[in-house]
């Protein structure tokens, strides 16, 4: 007993420090009022933060477009990530464990280092524009970064190999036989994937989307060097929230209806990842 | 099998997609040309100019001085929560312990940062300590984000086998201690070995938590390439993603070489 107390106890310390008292302290200062001084709140119970969100309609449209493009990068990572899942799955058992690794390894590659190969690939200078340029199939060089579309590739860029790991696990793990029994019995392909297939796979398949959905929700990196200016998430409005415009607590507030937002999605990927 | 063939093309497309880029920065790191991505002949120079290149030389090391130290922090702390929460049955409080050790896992990277930035302000304002923000607060915050990792993958591989393995080792005569060392802890080897890894690389690979915590003295890679990124595109940053790309290539293959089975 005394081991196991010297055991919990110190993970209990740091545990109560580091994760339990900084969302804490997020919390009272969502709450603070913003003041000149150093550091730049007074607390009170005063929800100034909460009362400028609901305000401006700035803030309301941050949350909208963060969920949107984090549900759009999420949907794609599924469309592109199932049947990537399924030929992995269906490969040999050697030949599975190269193409994992093929799969894999670009996340190991750096982050930063990815957003940059898709800034020197995309800027008007880029190596796309340089072929078309060089193929005679543009007159002037197209401005595809720092739009939608190039915030959307980076994004499902980063995510991608995070969405195939539990659609490959579920795949794998299907019963063969139960897809030839519908095919034994008359169904085409098609139909046999449709009502075997992915309803086996469906838990596997919400436990990927959200898997992509919770992170890319308050997603600062890549609208910020990839995407439109217009293209304002609440991660990004949180960072210039802090940063520039020194509001502590509207980034706290930010931060604390970002996560509420997103308890539910936790609750449900928690929920997926417990299942049998 | 035409589907079988569509599925494959499938694959070939999103591997592709996800190669493709990083082949092409690469590749161009070779290029004598100012401008990235254009060709301009075979040359070495932005290596030279990136070994040159004291900033992020620096901060290379520093990141890697911060990732060490972090991954082992976060091994220790990861490592005994992983075996509380597989081996210690109902304790009390279990619950909220799995909460707060799982809770990086899931938050998103901005709210992790901002809050920890605020204990750490909210710290120093109390106690003095710590003393403005660098290297020891991103160190303290991603100890913390890989803690939450290495417990998930020491709580897996500790489940993958009962308690009694160490009960029959103790019903031989072994102490608990000697249980542990000598049962538990080599189980969990391998576990401790890809957590401390993956620790490791999340910490050499975060930019938003290591910015909120950070000051003027913590200036990590991701952070210099960062705000090189916002700036615009250097073809330095070729350079140091081939570095980076062929010596963690590299060191798998030679892994995979190592760990290869032997024939016969």
């Amino acid at each position: 007993m005394k081991a196991r107390l010297a055991v919990l106890a110190p993970a209990w310390a740091w545990l109560l420090l580091f994760v339990a008292a900084p969302a804490g302290i997020l919390a009272a200062i969502a709450f603070a009022e913003a003041d000149p001084g150093i550091p730049p709140f007074r607390l009170a119970l005063s929800g100034i933060g909460f009362a400028t969100l609901a305000e401006d309609t700035y803030y309301l449209e941050a949350f909208g477009t963060a969920l949107r493009v984090a549900g759009i990068t999420a949907g794609l990572c599924l469309l592109l990530g199932y049947p990537m899942a399924m030929a992995i799955a269906r490969a040999r058992p050697g030949r599975r464990v190269l193409l994992l690794a093929l799969l894999m390894l670009p996340f190991w590659t750096g982050f930063l280092l990815r957003v940059g190969a898709w800034i020197g690939l995309l800027r008007d200078q880029g190596w796309i524009n340089g072929v078309l340029l060089a193929l005679g199939m543009t007159e002037a060089p197209l401005h595809l970064l720092y739009t939608e579309g190039a915030m959307l590739a980076g994004m499902v860029h980063a995510y991608l190999p995070f969405a195939v790991l539990p659609l490959f696990a579920a795949l794998v793990r299907l019963d063969p036989t139960l897809v030839e029994a519908a095919e034994d019995l008359g169904a085409r392909p098609a139909v046999a994937f449709l009502t075997v297939t992915l309803p086996v796979t469906a838990p596997a398949a919400a436990a990927a989307f959200l898997l992509v959905f919770i992170p890319a929700a308050g997603e600062f990196v890549i609208p910020e060097l990839m995407g439109p200016p217009e293209a304002q998430l609440v991660g990004r409005v949180l960072w210039q929230e802090f940063f520039q415009n020194r509001d502590w607590p509207v980034a706290a507030a930010l931060a604390v209806v970002l996560l509420v937002l997103l308890l539910a999605p936790i609750r449900l990927f928690q929920r997926l990842e417990a299942r049998p | 099998m035409r589907r079988g063939r569509a599925l494959r093309i499938l694959l070939a497309v999103g591997l592709g997609f996800l190669w493709a880029p990083i082949l092409l920065l690469v590749g161009y790191a070779f290029s004598a040309d100012r401008i990235p991505f254009q060709w301009g002949g075979f040359s070495l120079r932005w290596f030279a100019a990136l070994a040159a290149n004291d900033r992020l030389v620096e901060a290379a090391i520093l990141s890697v001085r911060i990732a060490a130290g972090a991954a082992t922090l976060a091994v220790l702390l990861g490592g005994a929560a992983g075996w509380a929460l597989a081996r210690f049955g109902p304790f009390r409080g279990r619950a909220l312990f799995g909460a707060l050790i799982g809770a990086p896992l899931v938050l998103p990277e901005v709210v992790t940062g901002l809050s920890l930035l605020l204990l750490f302000v909210a710290l120093e304002g109390a106690t003095g300590w710590p003393a403005g923000r660098g290297a020891t607060t991103v160190l303290l915050a991603h100890a913390t984000l890989g803690a939450a990792f290495v417990a998930v993958v020491v709580q897996a591989r500790l489940a993958g086998s009962d308690r009694s393995l160490e009960e029959a080792a103790m019903d031989l005569g072994a102490t608990p201690f000697v249980a542990f060392r000598t049962v538990t802890l080599p189980l969990m080897a391998p576990a401790l070995a890809a957590g401390w890894l993956l620790a490791f690389t999340l910490s050499l690979d975060d930019v938003v938590i290591a910015s909120f915590v950070s000051g003027p003295s913590g200036t990590t890679l991701p952070i210099a390439l960062f705000s090189m990124l916002r700036l615009g595109l250097t073809p330095e940053v070729n350079a140091l993603g081939a570095v980076i790309v062929l010596g963690v290539g590299g060191m798998l293959g030679l892994a995979a070489l190592l760990l290869r089975p032997r024939a016969g």
